[in-house]
């Protein structure tokens, strides 16, 4: 295939609520950091992916802020999937060969509180509430309530994650919280949906982020491979049909064939992983996704997190970063602040919050609807100018 | 239990697919795939299942099923009455449903996987104010569950 892609530049704000910011003021304050990380200027990018779920145009829009170079700007949405599906529209770009250098940024400008859907076009009246509902945490709630059905997976299991991501938030300053949560809080806290209450909902605030991806010559010709981070595999899914995902959306199944994907193309297996960033937009999700990702045997998700395998300092620490659930959940920014997360702990350059040796990490996220983008990243390797 | 035929007739339909049928009675209409026999909710032209074109007959849903999972709902959009519980059911007939079930106690503890369930047809206003007019489905225990 075609010659390898290196993120040479990433970074991320600070996550939290900024009265009167906008989707392109947001992306621009992280495109131009991760300029700064890869010691480039907007005029060295090539090409533009800019993901958003709210507003159009926020990619030019961002341009206009930051210079208007004419290059080609794509927006992308694809619900929680948007940042990374950004992210690989920027990936295939260079490994099609168009260009050396491009910009993959995400934001969002959340409101607070509960998303709400707009109506559907052949919706007579609200759907939410009256033939069920459709709300984001009924529905993760339900994924974990299948977990519950087969495995006996108990509320405090899935409580146990927020207790694990709030801590490990604490360690990263730039998410929303900085926080511990003990379990009693946890399960003392407003119950939104069961069994998820409202400590184990994700944190609706507003972000950025932002990557700069380059093919390998030229990383050797701009002698910034020490700092570069691998793209060792890109994958991306759509939900195929399973037998109830009409009505009770399957993101078991996007998940595994996205994951799956993503080992074989990476050449490698869960075993090979030092860490892993995936989607904790509810507590019920992360134990669920810990067997979609193969991290575990099925059935042993809420055991791995017992085992304390999933936090700083176990074999395979998931979410260091706090996840979602306390670092905070800028839809379009999300997948791009996990590869973010992972591309900082691949260099070294993760304080705190370091795992040791990481050589090898993956990101994961979900967008309803659905979509999942999985990434494997590698460690900076020096290559031969 | 369904409304009566002088109730429903003023009432209209809350979802794209519940129809009346001649007596005025309100059914679920799905369709099933003339070439793989998945049924689906609702119309639709093509199959997602098999992917064959055209192959769609129309089909009344069954009224009855099993509750496959579900999610208690405490907090939701402005006017929704909560708690309330979001059922999901594979009816008899083979297709999956969502919809809320009524006439148990909106607790983990009360509800069973599994349990038998019955669809009714009740006026829409009491799951969300803002729906007065309109005739939805529901789900209620089956007797056989009923202690």
């Amino acid at each position: 295939m075609s010659e390898e892609v290196y993120i040479i530049g990433a970074d991320m704000i600070r996550f939290g609520r900024f009265d009167g910011a906008t989707p392109p003021g947001l992306s621009a304050e992280a495109a131009l950091m991760a300029l700064d990380d890869a010691g480039l200027a907007i005029n060295d990018i090539e090409a533009v992916y800019s993901g958003n779920c709210g507003e159009t145009m926020v990619g030019q829009r961002m341009m206009q802020l930051v210079g208007q170079t004419g290059v080609p700007v794509v927006n992308v949405t694809n619900a929680c999937a948007t940042g990374a599906t950004a992210f690989r529209e920027a990936w295939i770009a260079i490994k099609a060969g168009i260009c050396d250098i491009a910009l993959a940024v995400g934001s969002e400008k959340m409101g607070k509180g509960m998303l709400v859907r707009k109506n559907r076009a052949n919706e007579v009246v609200s759907s939410e509430g009256l033939v069920g509902s459709g709300s984001m945490p009924a529905v993760f709630a339900e994924m974990g309530m299948e977990h519950a059905l087969i495995y006996g997976t108990s509320l405090s299991d899935f409580a146990q994650v927020s207790v694990k991501n709030h801590f490990h938030s604490t360690l990263n300053p730039k998410a929303m919280y900085q926080r511990e949560t003990p379990l009693e809080m946890v399960l003392e806290s407003e119950m939104i949906a069961y069994p998820n209450t409202k400590l184990m909902c994700s944190v609706n605030v507003d972000g950025s982020a932002a990557a700069i991806l380059c093919s390998e010559r030229k990383v050797r010709e701009l002698g910034l491979s020490s700092r570069a981070v691998k793209i060792r595999a890109s994958a991306l899914s759509s939900d195929p049909f399973t037998q109830r995902n009409l009505v009770m959306p399957d993101i078991n199944t996007v998940s595994r064939q996205a994951a799956d994907q993503a080992y074989e193309a990476a050449g490698i297996g869960p075993n090979d992983l030092d860490l892993v960033e995936l989607h904790d937009c509810f507590a019920t999700a992360e134990i669920c996704h810990y067997e979609n990702l193969s991290l575990c045997d099925e059935g042993q998700g809420a055991e791995l997190l017992r085992t304390g395998a999933t936090t700083l300092g176990g074999r395979i620490p998931v979410n260091v970063s706090g996840g979602l659930l306390s670092k905070g959940h800028p839809l379009g920014a999300t997948g791009i602040a996990n590869i973010y997360e992972v591309v900082t702990q691949l260099r070294g350059e993760a304080g705190a919050r370091q795992v040791n040796n990481a050589s090898i990490g993956l990101t994961h996220v979900v967008g309803l609807g659905s979509a999942c983008a999985v990434h494997i990243l590698e460690k900076p390797s020096r290559l031969k100018a | 239990m369904t409304v009566t035929n002088t109730v429903h007739t003023a009432l209209k339909a809350a979802t794209t697919y519940l129809h009346f049928d001649e007596k005025g009675e309100p059914y679920l209409r799905g369709v099933r795939c003339t070439q793989c026999a998945q049924i689906f909710l609702g119309d639709r032209d093509h199959c997602a299942k098999c992917f064959s074109r055209n192959c769609m007959t129309t089909v009344p849903l069954s009224t009855s099923g099993r509750l496959y999972n579900y999610s208690i709902v405490h907090r939701s959009y402005t006017g929704v009455t909560v708690p309330f519980i979001s059922a999901v059911v594979d009816l008899d007939c083979g297709c999956t449903i969502k919809g809320n079930l009524l006439e148990i106690q909106p607790a983990a503890d009360a509800l069973d996987f599994n349990m038998r369930v019955n669809m009714v047809f009740r006026g829409a206003e009491n799951a969300n104010a803002a729906a007065e007019g309109y005739v939805s489905h529901f789900f209620v225990p089956a007797q056989e569950n009923v202690p």
